[in-house]
């Protein structure tokens, strides 16, 4: 059981603090009132994926993925710039997402005057 | 002669679509329905084209900017993705043509707008439905669900909730998709979906945990009990045109990305045999089928009523892809044909009607039926699929159902599909009791829709009944070649 918590905490240490992102982020958005803050649990949500994502590339020692002289054709020596990439186009659905959410939040605010959740539903109810 | 350019045709002329669009809404309103509804138009032709071809010739694949697969993303148009993709354009051009004065009255000024995310929308789904990589179908599912966020927002004053509330969980499903897709990546270092289905290993910890968190995510996305409850706010509050372009193929495309990835990434005895995958979507299905339905008979709007009968719906499709046997897969794969056309007929009755009494309570629809009667005609035979009474459509796909379910021993579901089909029954006959029976003096001065907004409804309501009779050909012409690898279609 300690050699498996050593082996948890020592070398994956970065992907105990994924699911720890990934936690607060769901908790953010299951437990809060505040649209708004629903969706900053979102976007935790999501960026501790593209945090995940990120930390799998990664190779110790391993340097920028452009082609160096020096270094020659040794894979095992660059990090891997695919998920680099990949996550450059989760980054811009996430800010797409965002924009459309605040757009809505905006429209939300200004037929029912609040943001919370519980108040809005009181609204909803009584129209 | 063979067109390996057709696969990327649709998403190009979707997109160019939506841009001429939006440039014509700004120098010519009236030209914006025409021009989207030919951009529908010749997307369907051109499923038409890429259908036959794939029929004569077998799958076309075609490498995006030149570079080969597996390194680069390639679209792959095989049978069930032609099928597919018939049923999302075919969808798409009936719903254009007589959308103009909806929309006009639900977006006044804004219809140019409307229906340029409405084809950005449809780029989404004949993406998913055409791509071969992994991680293109999750840009393509969130493509289409943004729009989709968009179009339900365009509805009544509740809309922007509903929207706001629909955003969160597509969001949370699309991140659970993207993070079992990081698990598939670690462990075998490819996006390409034929590839990737080679060097799975079904037995290593992170494969199964990938595949759970994929079938969260588009649980979500379907709408599978208990993950249903953005569905019916959503389709309610939407706009008559976009809830009749969103209900019949959204949820449905959703259930493509689960049968391509379950059955032909995963395969057929990992997801059934080695993890219990298939069996909890199939009981999940059958609770969200009981729940959907019974929550519809209680509800006193017809478009929530009919919402709520989606999710019922949907779960059928569900249950056919958990018992994973050829006749259910069958089943479950002519259910998305005849749930669509069904759906997007009554979905589109619900606007008509809206748009000639300003009203859509089931209470006042007493004696419509006299009033509209075409437009009945088509609901009729559409409601009479949902029950599942034959020779329509919606008799057949149940019926492949329950051939799948005994083939493996599974009489449960001979019991359940009676059940449901009464629960069915029992809303959809007050309503046609209502509708055909009573006197209203109120609705003296109602006519029949105009024509534009007349003939979908009818050719649809055609169709369900068309689909239903010619079960056997749609079985032999596509089915049959749809099917997953291991999973073959005796007889």
């Amino acid at each position: 059981m300690t050699e498996f918590l050593q082996a948890l905490v020592i070398d994956r240490w970065a992907y105990v603090f994924t699911i720890l992102l990934l936690s607060v982020g769901l908790y953010g958005l299951v437990m809060k009132k505040n649209l708004i803050k629903k969706l900053i649990g979102m976007n935790i949500f999501q960026t501790a994926v593209i945090l995940f994502f990120i930390q799998q590339a990664y190779k110790h020692g391993g340097t920028v993925p452009i082609y160096d002289t020096t270094v020659g054709a040794r894979p095992e020596l660059y990090v891997n710039p695919l998920p680099h990439g990949l996550m450059l186009t989760a980054i811009v659905v996430s800010v797409a997402t965002t924009g459309v959410a605040l757009a809505l939040l905006v429209l939300i605010h200004r037929r029912y005057e609040t943001l919370n959740e519980d108040e809005l539903l009181q609204k909803l109810r009584e129209s | 002669m063979t067109w390996s350019q057709l696969p990327i045709l649709t998403p190009v002329v979707l997109l160019v679509g939506a841009t001429a669009v939006l440039l014509t809404g700004r120098i010519r309103p009236s030209l914006a329905h025409r021009l989207a509804t030919a951009t529908c138009a010749s997307c369907f032709a051109i499923a038409i084209a890429l259908a036959v071809q794939v029929h004569h010739h077998g799958p076309t694949h075609y490498a995006l900017g030149g570079w080969s697969p597996p390194i680069g993303i390639e679209l792959v148009a095989d049978t069930l993705s032609v099928y597919f993709l018939l049923v999302i354009t075919g969808i798409a051009l009936l719903v254009m043509v007589g959308a103009a004065p909806a929309v006009e009255r639900d977006t006044p000024g804004r219809s140019a707008e409307f229906f340029a995310i409405s084809l950005i929308f449809l780029l989404g789904l004949s993406g998913i439905v055409l791509t071969g990589d992994l991680f293109n179908l999750y840009v393509f599912l969130e493509i289409s669900s943004l729009s989709a966020y968009t179009l339900v927002s365009s509805g009544d004053e509740r809309a922007g909730v509903a929207a706001f509330r629909y955003l969160i969980v597509g969001t949370i499903g699309a991140s659970f998709y993207l993070l079992g897709l990081g698990f598939l990546y670690s462990v075998t270092g490819t996006l390409n979906m034929t590839d990737m289905a080679m060097r799975l290993d079904p037995a290593a910890i992170p494969v199964r945990l990938a595949a759970v968190m994929i079938t969260v995510g588009l649980g979500l996305k379907m709408a599978i009990f208990p993950m249903h409850r953005w569905l019916p706010d959503a389709y309610t509050h939407a706009s008559s045109t976009a809830t009749a372009l969103i209900a019949p193929i959204m949820t449905k495309v959703s259930a493509y990305v689960l049968i391509r990835i379950l059955f032909f990434v995963f395969g057929t005895s990992m997801v059934s045999i080695d993890l219990p995958i298939a069996q909890a979507i199939m009981w999940l299905s059958v609770a969200g089928v009981l729940v959907g339905s019974t929550m519809a008979i209680a509800q006193t709007d017809l478009k929530r009523m009919l919402a709520y009968s989606s999710v019922a719906q949907v779960a059928y499709i569900g249950v056919g892809i958990g018992l994973a046997t050829p006749l259910a897969l069958a089943g479950a794969l002519l259910h998305v044909i005849s749930h669509a056309t069904m759906k997007c007929c009554l979905f589109l009755v619900v606007g008509a009607v809206e748009l000639q009494t300003g009203n859509r309570k089931l209470s006042s629809l007493s004696g419509i039926g006299r009033k509209m009667p075409w437009t009945f005609a088509a609901f009729t035979a559409a409601a009479v699929a949902m029950i599942g009474l034959p020779p329509t459509g919606g008799f057949f796909s149940k019926w492949y159902l329950v051939l799948g379910g005994m083939a493996t021993g599974e009489w449960w579901v001979v019991i359940f599909v009676l059940g449901a089909s009464l629960l069915t029954a029992t809303y959809f006959f007050r309503l046609l009791e209502s509708i055909y029976t009573r006197q209203s003096s109120e609705l003296a001065p109602i006519k029949e829709a105009p024509l534009a907004v007349a003939l979908p409804i009818v050719i649809l309501g055609l169709a369900v009944i068309l689909f239903g009779l010619f079960n056997s050909r749609i079985l032999d012409l596509f089915l049959r070649d749809a099917m997953p690898p291991g999973l073959v279609i005796s007889g």
